[in-house]
């Protein structure tokens, strides 16, 4: 099948502009006419919810949390990037789309990522105004910082708690809404299907967490918001319920899946500690500004560090080989993600890791707090070091973290064309459970960048111009697919609640982690690749053959919901693996050892896969189809990224 | 294990959880026993061990609330020996670990208790009053587009954080379940306090605050009493000081109001 991004004709810069002219509208007598679903009330989605209410339409809007200010965007600690250019250090525009291509390895799509860059700008304006607090200068303008991989200071915080932030910005937008009765909010709501009328998605079913009720939802579009699938590995920076059932169910009802296997390994967490570890905690990326990160020069002496004969500050400098100043003096430091995380992975498996386990590095701030001091180093770092210490019980302003890469984000979700529209006209897809803006490797403070930029500045432009072209009759729930979708969630209740096997859906849920960060983590080959994929049909198998939950299908039962997502899990992990199989090459996150250059750095393969990989789903147990769309590149010269 | 503490032993632990059926059930103490707990475990993991042995015995796993686990979602919510969130100063339930307790010890486990927030099943309780009283004016009436350069409206530094202080409740409502009254006061003075300070906030300042008292009283939380355990149990610093910044707002806004509802 062709697919059509619908990329707007015209030069770069002005795309977005000429589209938003050319974009049909609707008209304000009639918005009130339109229903529209958003599901998550993340930043994408409560941006989204928010910003279509205002503008008119009714809105009702899901999570399966007990209040929409919950959502994981609210973990995010580093930053927000936009090129405001405040610091008057050559930031641009042009300069945050090339950085975001680039950092991307050539795997996005340039229209998106320049709208992106384009909006940047507007979403400080906006949650400034909404009473946002960002850091600020003593002179009362809002401060920056170098964040992740750039060379400008073009990222906005709020200590160590941006998201949390920007997040309860959106919040009170969506809640004024709610208050004004434009957005009608539904709570512990989790969708389970999206109900498709003559080819449109026409609404959802939901189950309701408390009364296990299964309802169905009508509206003239479906906005999904609705995360990233970074818990397929079981263990990963993502909260707990984070999950890809939504997607994952809107996969099988015609949405194109892009790209599965771009998953994101953040170099700073902190070490798995034990086989009971139920999520790994990030350290945010901003401590790589300040902290040195380090490895003992040789084996013997990680050795004796692992087995606790020495401690790391008593290890003298020239012992301690600085792997990344050394082989990226450019960078230093301040390599992006997927370099920071290999070269870890690199020196823990040439034996110099840390920790008794081995599997982690050392990330030093003795230097700067010598420098500046130890309070000057908590007004930044405070809330971090403290989490730190909570969770290691041990003081980092005493001696160096211990940190291991860990997946963090989903670059891959489901595809959408330059309208965030996927395959199934009337849905639509933002902020991470889309595929859109990072390529193969997304930049730090950008996903936040990224879920706003969706549901704030670009969702309530292009829905309109599909609003525009549907009549604006009543939808209903009375049409029959909405009975036949209804039925197959109650029947896959119902199927879980009968299997009365022997296993948890957590240790079904550990083991397919594990077969995923073995074979399609950080490095993976095509032998290895083959292998796991037999290995999670047979773990899908057993799965619904002997998953043990207790209870009912009509109360609160999180073991069921739980097995639900992971009977998702199951399916998702297995067209991951298909993907990283199908591409021959490296490019970010994706590391195939068997394409690298003589360095071990990702070699990429622009020829044959400069493309998106877009899955279709053709039936339970049955091999997904491929669509491609070719990436064209106009305004950027494909190099191999060096940060040397 | 990597953890910090190789030598820490595992403990066995005695637990009395608060279960309940659902919200119109009766509910009950009932003790269970966990064993090998790693002190470098957190408090819900400790749980999930409790909840993994429940499923394999064919029982029903304990109900609790939950989701980042690094302490700033503000889902968990458990009222630890009688205290919110547990012994440890400055903590969520997610962040506690189990070193804290010791081999042999006897944790009773209970949801917040307030009549505001229902218990939906055992240790999950209801807290949409919270979004309630949000609705009822914790924004600013902006809306998307439209608004000028971040950078027109300077905001004293000092302002600023004194702001970001406030704005870092977490809404979990370990203030409400440490008052003797279950009061909200502290919550409510956070989100007041924050857009009070700020410019942006300055334009609604009195109905906002009028508002949302009006429906922290219409939700059923009790009035303050000037104890601070809300201040002294929040996990994540709030000051009372709030409290009296709320006070002096609604005064200010009551004496010289122009809500004209």
């Amino acid at each position: 099948m062709l697919l059509d991004s619908k990329i707007p004709e015209g030069p770069l810069a002005e795309k977005w502009e000429k589209h938003k002219f050319n974009v049909k509208l609707v008209n304000p007598a009639n918005k009130r006419k339109y229903d529209v679903i958003v599901v998550g009330t993340g930043l994408a989605g409560g941006a989204a919810a928010a910003s279509l209410a205002e503008l008119g339409y009714n809105v009702k809007a899901f999570t399966y949390h007990d209040s929409p200010r919950r959502a994981h965007s609210i973990a995010a600690q580093g930053g927000i990037n936009a090129a405001k250019n405040y610091q008057n250090d050559g930031d641009s525009v042009f300069r945050l789309f090339y950085d975001t291509i680039k950092g991307g390895d050539y795997r996005a799509r340039e229209a998106n990522v320049y709208r992106l860059a384009q909006v940047s700008v507007n979403i400080i304006d906006q949650c400034v105004a909404q009473g946002v607090p960002f850091a600020r200068e003593y002179g009362g303008l809002l401060a920056n910082r170098s964040f992740g991989g750039a060379q400008v200071s073009r990222t906005f915080y709020a200590r160590g708690q941006t998201g949390q932030q920007l997040l309860l910005g959106a919040y009170s937008a969506l809640s004024r809404q709610i208050a004004y009765g434009k957005v009608k909010m539904y709570t512990r709501s989790e969708m389970l299907d999206v109900v498709i009328v003559d080819g449109q998605a026409r609404g959802i079913v939901t189950r309701n967490l408390i009364t296990g009720e299964i309802e169905t939802h009508a509206a003239h579009a479906v906005v999904l918001a609705t995360g990233g699938y970074g818990n397929v590995f079981y263990l990963s920076t993502n909260a707990k319920y984070c999950n890809v059932t939504a997607a994952w169910r809107a996969h099988k009802k015609g949405a194109f899946f892009a790209n599965p296997c771009f998953t994101q390994i953040h170099p700073t967490c902190i070490p798995v500690s034990g086989d009971y570890q139920s999520k790994l905690t990030l350290m945010s990326e901003s401590l790589r500004n300040d902290g040195r990160v380090w490895v003992p020069k040789t084996v013997e002496m990680a050795e004796r560090v692992r087995k606790g004969q020495i401690k790391p500050q008593d290890i003298a400098e020239d012992d301690r080989d600085y792997f990344l100043e050394r082989k990226y003096p450019a960078f230093g430091n301040l390599v992006p993600r997927d370099v920071a995380s290999r070269n870890a992975k690199m020196m823990c498996d040439e034996g110099r890791g840390v920790g008794s386990t081995g599997l982690a590095v050392y990330l030093d701030f003795s230097e700067i707090i010598k420098r500046t001091g130890a309070d000057a180093v908590s007004q930044k770092y405070g809330n971090l070091f403290a989490m730190y210490e909570k969770i290691t019980d041990e003081d980092p302003y005493q001696m160096p973290m211990r940190i291991y890469p860990a997946v963090h984000y989903t670059m891959g979700g489901l595809w959408v064309d330059y309208n965030l529209q996927t395959s199934v006209p009337g849905l639509y897809a933002t902020g991470e459970c889309n595929f859109s803006d990072h390529g193969a490797n997304r930049l730090g403070a950008s996903a936040l960048m990224q879920g706003l930029a969706d549901g704030y500045f670009v969702i309530p432009y292009t829905i309109g111009d599909y609003l525009a072209q549907t009549p604006p009759k009543p939808v209903d729930t009375n049409h029959p697919a909405f009975a036949e979708s209804k039925a197959y969630v109650q029947a896959r209740t119902e199927q879980l609640l009968s299997i009365k096997g022997t296993r948890t859906p957590t240790q079904f849920h550990k083991a397919l982690g594990h077969i995923m960060w073995e074979y399609c983590g950080m490095a993976r080959t095509a032998e290895g690749l083959k292998h796991a994929k037999g290995e999670i049909q047979k773990l899908r198998k057993e799965f619904w053959q002997d998953l043990k939950i207790t209870g009912t299908g009509e109360e609160l039962n999180q073991a069921l919901e739980n097995a639900g997502r992971v009977a998702d899990f199951l399916e998702l992990g297995e067209l991951m693996v298909d993907d990283a199989l199908n591409r021959n090459e490296s490019c970010g996150g994706h590391f195939r050892e068997e394409y690298q250059t003589p360095e071990g750095e990702a070699l990429r393969d622009d020829e044959n896969y400069a493309y998106v990989a877009a899955w279709e789903y053709q039936g339970d147990n049955q091999p997904e189809k491929l669509n491609k769309e070719e990436l064209t590149f106009e305004n950027v010269k494909l190099t191999q990224r060096s940060y040397k | 294990m990597a953890g910090s503490n190789p030598n820490a032993k595992p403990m066995n632990l005695t637990l009395n959880v608060w279960r309940q059926p659902n919200r119109q059930a009766q509910g009950k103490i009932v003790e269970y026993h966990v064993k090998d707990i790693s002190p470098d475990m957190s408090f819900l993991e400790m749980l999930d061990v409790l909840n993994e042995d429940l499923l394999h015995a064919g029982q029903d796993p304990v109900a609790f609330d939950h989701d980042c686990r690094e302490g700033i979602c503000g889902s968990c919510d458990l009222f630890i020996n009688g205290r919110s969130h547990g012994p440890e100063k400055g903590t969520t339930t997610c962040q506690l670990h189990m070193r804290k307790f010791s081999d042999g010890d006897t944790i009773t486990i209970e949801p917040w208790r307030a009549n505001a927030f229902p218990v939906n099943k055992d240790l999950s309780v209801d807290r949409s009053a919270f979004d309630r009283i949000i609705q009822a004016g914790g924004y600013v009436s902006v809306n998307t587009g439209g608004a000028p350069d971040g950078n027109e409206i300077p905001i004293p530094k000092e302002i600023s954080d004194r702001a970001f202080e406030a704005a870092t409740c977490i809404g979990c409502g370990a203030c409400v379940a440490a008052c003797k009254n279950a009061s909200a006061m502290l919550f409510v003075s956070a989100k007041v306090s924050q857009l009070a300070l700020l410019p942006q906030g300055n334009v609604e300042r009195k109905t906002r605050v009028e508002n949302m008292v009006a429906q922290m009283d219409k939700e059923g939380f009790g009035a303050c009493t000037n104890i601070g355990s809300c201040a002294a149990e929040c996990p994540v610093g709030i000051s009372l000081e709030n409290i009296a910044i709320l006070n002096r707002e609604f005064l200010a806004a009551k004496a010289t109001s122009n809500n004209l509802a």
